[in-house]
């Protein structure tokens, strides 16, 4: 081994506690303030009560408790829905006040990523229509989809550094009605998760502890506009973010390394819808696989919509190739909400997953299929027109 | 046939695409370098490679974030109409490429490349989203980008036999969702009120997505325009 690599692995080896004065990047809310000083922008505050957490370069964020809007996620809805279920159920477990907007659309940014029929004013009209839309209600944002995460944040330096993108945006807004409103805080609901971390496993009901799991941090959660993401000293020397990791920690679950961790999932988004020959080779060589081969794993857990449908969907075609794959994919909300007791199909809605579930669930000692015939008995209630569907006073109460 | 001093033109690349002129090539370069974001995405190149190992489609295919890098920075016209004409649609837009030492964002320069391909009706590009409409028309008329009605067996055979199940239990299973705003809910994400979809088509037309389309697609184009004059009229 070479002088130059033992330095750099001694020096990754040491715990990092950035300094906020040595950031190299400026704090983009100094000039959010300065322009909400002009006059150019509303700026929503973080309503309290908040807390207060460290990013990747030592400064704080604050992250809202309740009063939240949540800006839903396309694919988690449409694809995923126990994803959504599973932030809402938590939510109600603790009887915060949330607000579930009809008045909202996606990001877009998926499509843009994907065919770019878009352009800069109307991504970023986009953006501010929605949080426009929030701040008429009262409630602050937080937003479900890692891509809306990154993309927002992204659009957020552009308005912010462009003054000629602003104008435009605000001559598009003043056909709308709505001001120019943008957030003190771009919040995931990822780092909701992480700081009630401790308040979920207070009131943890399934022991978890026997369960390895590895984790696959979304690219477009700390790597676009890096600063933004919750780092710890704690959790992994504070070099990787530490969202979803953490969170599993505290709830008793085993988490293991592998070597491609930094490794994006595949989903690519073109290719994710029509060129999948890369996403399932990407999913499967450079992940699935490797942390098969490496920790194999009882589960991996991710924290964006399209990190859950590559991992899971990828895996049954690879099946029929013989690769090694069969790691069940859940994001961290649905882990919390099944730490905390959650009907497995009523709020957790496994059976959306491609990717056999049921290993996991007996593992933990879950007997899966009494709640899959429970909620059998919902679907022919359904089907018979018994009832319109399942609400919330069948799912609140925690069963496991 | 060996090289001689008649047939080597050492320095002068050689044009992939010589059916395209070079004005016009030159042309597509200032619109990429004249965009306001091109000058936070580029600031030069280290040849460190540090984007090309983070890269997932470099593994995957003939693609470099670091030559794209390069090409633009050198001002590569002929090498930057190569890219734009063959390599851009490769990129996974995951942005692992931001850990460059340098600061670019070859992503970024990415997604200006593809904005300009797609202005300009590129007929490479034209081919490359001709499967992708049905998306376009969906994110365009509901906001969402995907719906419960897109899993069909047809358009997802390799996610196993699950999307036949989900195919033929669809409406029974959205309505067995507790979340309000998903709840029997199958052609968008999530229930949208129509004055929300105004708006949206609103800044569709307001920003010039609508001509992007129509370069793209014209019959999609035509659709779309139908649908959302329509309701834009009424409401």
């Amino acid at each position: 081994m070479t002088t130059a690599v033992q330095d750099i692995l001694e020096r990754k080896s040491q715990a990092v506690a950035p300094d906020p004065k040595r950031a190299p990047t400026h704090d983009i809310r100094e000039t959010l303030y300065e322009l909400e000083a002009k006059g150019e922008i509303i700026l929503q505050r973080v309503p309290e009560p908040f807390v207060e957490v460290i990013t990747k370069y030592g400064r704080t964020k604050r992250i809202p408790i309740e009063h939240t809007w949540h800006h839903k996620s396309c694919g988690q809805c449409g694809h995923i829905p126990g994803y959504t279920s599973s932030v809402y159920w938590l939510h109600r477990q603790f009887n915060l006040d949330f607000l579930d907007p009809t008045d909202q659309t996606s990001c877009t940014g998926w499509n843009y990523y994907a065919s770019a029929t878009s352009n800069a004013v109307a991504q970023a009209a986009v953006m501010v229509r929605n949080f426009a839309a929030a701040y008429e209600t009262g409630y602050f944002p937080l937003i479900h989809c890692g891509t809306s995460y990154g993309h927002y944040k992204e659009i957020r330096e552009q308005l912010v550094h462009h003054k000629s993108l602003r104008d435009e945006v605000r001559r598009v807004l003043d056909k709308l009605g709505k001001p120019l409103v943008l957030p003190e805080e771009i919040v995931h609901y990822s780092e909701w998760v992480h700081v009630m971390r401790h308040r979920i496993a207070e009131r943890q009901r399934v022991d978890l502890s026997m369960l390895t799991a590895t984790v696959h941090p979304a690219c477009h959660y700390y790597k676009i506009v890096a600063e933004d993401a919750i780092y710890d000293p704690d959790i992994y020397g504070g070099q990787r973010t530490a969202t979803v990791t953490a969170t599993l920690e505290a709830l008793g679950i085993h988490v293991a390394d592998y070597s491609t961790w930094f490794d994006c999932c595949g989903f690519g988004f073109r290719h994710i819808l029509v060129q999948r020959d890369f996403t399932r080779s990407f999913a499967v060589l450079r992940k699935i696989e490797t942390m098969k081969q490496e920790v194999d794993p009882d589960l991996t857990v991710t924290h964006d919509t399209g990190c859950v449908t590559t991992l899971d969907k990828s895996q049954f075609a690879a099946k029929a190739h013989e690769r090694k794959v069969g790691i069940p994919v859940l994001s961290d909300a649905q882990v919390a909400a099944l730490a905390m007791g959650a009907h497995p199909f009523r709020v957790i809605q496994f059976h959306w997953h491609s990717t056999d579930w049921r290993p996991l669930l007996e593992k933990i000692g879950v007997d899966w299929r009494r709640y899959w015939e429970e909620f059998q008995e919902d679907l022919e209630a359904i089907r018979a027109g018994k009832k319109a569907g399942i609400t919330w006073q069948e799912a609140d109460q925690p069963v496991l | 046939m060996p090289t001689t001093l008649d047939t080597w033109h050492p320095g002068k690349p050689v044009s992939r695409h010589p059916d395209v002129p070079y004005e016009e090539k030159q042309r597509l370069f200032l619109e990429v370098k004249n965009d306001p974001r091109y000058e936070d995405f580029l600031y030069g190149c280290y040849e460190c490679g540090i984007c090309v190992s983070a890269c997932p489609s470099a593994r995957f295919y003939d693609f470099s974030p670091r030559v794209i890098a390069q090409a633009m920075a050198r001002e590569d016209v002929e090498r930057v109409y190569d890219i734009i004409a063959e390599d851009i649609w490769n990129c996974a837009q995951c942005f692992s490429c931001l850990r460059c030492p340098r600061g670019n964002n070859p992503g970024g320069l990415v997604t200006l490349l593809r904005e300009v391909a797609v202005r300009n009706g590129l007929r490479e590009t034209r081919d490359v989203l001709q499967g992708y409409s049905r998306v376009i028309y969906k994110v365009m008329l509901k906001g969402n980008q995907v719906s419960p009605d897109m899993l069909q067996p047809d358009f997802f055979p390799d996610w196993g036999p699950w999307v036949a199940q989900f195919s033929a239990n669809m409406a029974v299973w959205r309505k067995a969702i507790p979340v309000d705003t998903l709840r029997g809910v199958t052609d968008a994400a999530w229930k949208t009120d129509r004055k929300t979809l105004l708006e949206l088509y609103t800044i569709w037309f307001e920003t010039g997505n609508m001509d992007i389309i129509k370069e793209v697609d014209e019959g999609l184009y035509d659709l779309l325009m139908d649908v959302m004059q329509e309701e834009l009229e009424e409401g």
